[in-house]
């Protein structure tokens, strides 16, 4: 199966209550919390759409959408 | 009665007989004195039938067993006697909450705790009341012959579905052990009511919890259409939790009216004698047989008494009541408790000071001696 | 269908604190849903009371918020009532094995096809942090506040004694393994038992000084290991994630039929 290729983080910031598990396992340290405590994607340039923190998310607000 | 069969039976086999004639469908029951024969006849005659008997592994399992498969959309019962009954509350509350049409019979026997299970009595009538906590309103039914205990059972699953609501069949052991004839109606002979579902389509808002103009709410089965919430929280019309003062006043208050509103509606009653008795004996279950008996043998002397036996105990029928008992001298309520009823009746009517008792509670089974006694009293005559 | 659209939306953000391990549960057993390709009319949910049980709200299936503890009594109703429904049960560690104790081990016995989910965070979250059967010596609880002396038992062990045909246990830190196992409970047919340690940092983790969510959840990594491996031999204190039992076993629902059949005979 080739690997997938990320095209956009969708963070659903009404949802996430910045707990920070998807900063903390991002294998590749993509995910930061802002100013309000909201994950956002600081560097998608890195990403590998390995989708862990969508998977582990308990807040259903973040969705890696693949090409 | 046209009947095509005439039985033999104890009054349990009677409650299942008119269960049966009712439609039920699933059973769920745990063993207990003096009940389980209900619960051994359907393990027997349900799946023959077609339906479900599950033995559980406790009463508690049992009501919540029930509860289930009345939301799949069948007609449900369990039966159990005091102790289990007391197990029971909390899921009883549940299907109050919910609106799960369900039947629950209680063959009562001697309490408090363990009591004594082989013995009649009548003391769950409170609990059939308000065992379960908060405000609430319940149906409680009860027979004093076998011919009674089939139709009260058949009523009581058809208020069950018209009220959406569990009905409780508040029998004794005197009444559930004994053996004398029944006779069981043709089909179609007794109406009965079946469960109302929805019209609504699939993918149209259904609302589980918004009654009709006519007060009822119509039902959809689990595995159907339409996918709701069922909660023992207070919810809102489709059945989601809500804390809105203004949503919870008005479910407590439909929970509530849409069977204490209906006292009159729900009053089933026998009367002998009344029209011109100077004494009422009201008395309901087992007690109602001596009671008859005491009354037919006094008419006999040309004594004015008659009985008013009480087949709805709750919602409590107080208008009847008070109308019935207006122009007596003296009411004299006949049953095997402290007085539970005899309370409901002194709140009921104009004259409390002229309600008396005639109990036994004793485990013995009550006797004309133990009413005549008390008349005694009224009438003057020493003890 | 996404993993999204088993969801009621209309209720999220959830009431589950932040961190809060059922919410990956919730997850992990949606993904599972979806992989089955399950349509949200054939399964029913049954839920207790407690911080897990609130789950059965934000699934758009058939839900049944019930009683505290008495989740499987009235599913139990339910299957057998219906059995070409799906039910399944997730509930919490008190819930499960406290106040339904009894029912839990006679679900297990009956082998009824349903699938429990045990949401363990060894403590009980919406009364504010009591000490539940799964805590374990020497943890701290509002009701424990010099430390537990109620020793704990082992949910998978219980499950296996009483005759579950089904037994696995993971972890939300091993969320897709959390997944797999969730969906092969689904397609085994009778009764299942998934034990997920799932992470309290409001209660457990406060009160016992274990860290902010993710590092609750990383922990989990250390302290289990896949079934059958040798690091358990040498550490015996590691718990073992993956499937303990898998066997096939009368099904209550199918035997009843059997039933049916034998008394409409006469």
């Amino acid at each position: 199966m080739a690997k997938k290729k990320l095209k956009a983080h969708h963070i659903d910031r009404d949802w996430c209550k910045g707990c920070g598990i998807c900063v903390h396992f991002c294998p590749k340290n993509v995910l930061e919390l802002d100013d309000l405590d909201k994950a956002f994607a600081a560097r998608p340039e890195d990403c590998i759409a390995c989708k862990l923190c969508e998977i582990r998310c308990p807040d259903f607000a973040i969705e890696i959408e693949t090409e | 009665m046209m009947s095509n069969q005439i039985k033999f039976v104890q009054g349990n086999e009677a409650c299942v007989e008119g269960a049966l004639y009712a439609g039920l469908n699933f059973f769920a029951g745990y063993p207990i004195t003096p009940s389980s024969e209900i619960a051994e006849i359907l393990a027997r005659r349900l799946p023959a039938a077609g339906g479900k008997f599950i033995q559980m592994e406790d009463e508690i399992a049992s009501i919540a067993a029930i509860i289930g498969g009345s939301l799949t959309g069948n007609k449900v019962m369990t039966a159990t006697s005091g102790p289990g009954f007391s197990l029971m509350q909390e899921a009883l509350g549940y299907a109050i909450m919910a609106e799960i049409p369900c039947v629950i019979v209680d063959v009562q026997r001697g309490g408090p705790s363990t009591g004594i299970p082989t013995h009649g009595s009548q003391g769950d009538v409170m609990q059939a009341r308000w065992g379960t906590h908060g405000d609430h309103a319940i149906i409680a039914l009860t027979a004093s012959n076998h011919q009674d205990v089939f139709q009260m059972t058949v009523e009581a699953f058809n208020l069950a579905e018209t009220y959406r609501t569990p009905v409780i069949l508040l029998f004794d052991e005197v009444v559930g052990h004994m053996r004398e004839k029944l006779s069981i109606p043709e089909e179609g002979e007794l109406p009965l009511v079946e469960r109302l579902r929805t019209a609504v389509k699939g993918g149209v808002d259904y609302h589980p919890y918004l009654p009709r103009e006519d007060g009822r709410l119509p039902m959809s089965d689990f595995g159907g259409v339409h996918r709701y919430n069922v909660t023992g929280l207070y919810h809102d019309m489709w059945g989601f939790p809500s804390a809105d003062p203004k949503v919870v006043h008005g479910l407590i208050h439909h929970l509530v009216d849409k069977i204490e509103n209906r006292a009159n509606l729900l009053a089933r009653y026998k009367e002998y004698y009344l029209d011109d008795a100077d004494i009422i004996l009201l008395s309901y279950g087992s007690a109602a047989r001596s009671a008859l008996h005491m009354v037919k043998s006094r008419r006999k002397r040309g004594e004015r008494l008659g009985l008013l036996e009480l087949q709805t105990l709750w919602p409590f029928p107080r208008e009847m009541v008070r109308t019935k008992c207006a122009d007596v001298e003296a009411v004299v309520v006949v049953e095997m408790n402290m007085g539970m009823i005899m309370q409901e009746v002194r709140k009921a009517v104009a004259d409390p000071a002229r309600v008396f008792l005639a109990n036994r509670i004793d485990g013995v089974f009550i006797n004309p001696e133990d009413i005549r006694s008390i008349l005694r009293l009224i009438q003057g005559k020493g003890v | 269908m996404a993993v999204k659209d088993y969801i009621r939306q209309r209720f999220l953000p959830h009431m589950w604190c932040p961190g809060c391990g059922h919410g990956t549960v919730l997850n992990s057993l949606l993904r599972a849903v979806e992989r089955l390709g399950m349509s949200k009319n054939e399964i029913v949910m049954v839920s207790g009371i407690g911080c897990s049980s609130r789950i059965s709200g934000y699934v758009d299936f058939h839900t049944l918020h019930t009683l505290h503890g008495r989740a499987l009594a009235f599913a139990t109703g339910v299957k057998l009532s219906k059995p070409e429904l799906n039910v399944i049960v997730p509930m919490g560690d008190g819930d499960a094995l406290a106040i339904g104790g009894n029912h839990f081990i006679h679900a297990c016995r009956r082998n009824i096809d349903m699938t429990a989910i045990v949401m363990n965070n060894r403590i009980y979250g919406m009364t504010g942090g009591q000490f539940s059967p799964m805590s374990g010596v020497g943890i701290h609880a509002t009701t424990a506040p010099y430390a537990n002396i109620d020793r704990d038992f082992d949910v998978v062990e219980m499950a296996l004694a009483a005759g579950a045909t089904f037994v696995a246990r993971s972890t939300v830190y091993h969320a897709q393994q959390a997944t797999d196992l969730i969906k092969q409970a689904i397609l085994h047919e009778g009764f299942s038992v998934v034990e997920i340690l799932s992470q309290c940092p409001t209660h457990f983790g406060r009160k016992n000084k274990q860290g902010a969510a993710a590092d609750m959840m990383a922990h989990y990594k250390d302290i289990t290991v896949p079934v059958g491996s040798k690091k358990k031999a040498a550490n015996p204190e590691l718990i073992e994630r993956g499937i303990f039992v898998q066997k096939d076993a009368p099904e209550y629902c199918q035997e009843y039929d059997k039933i049916m059949q034998q008394a409409m005979k006469g």
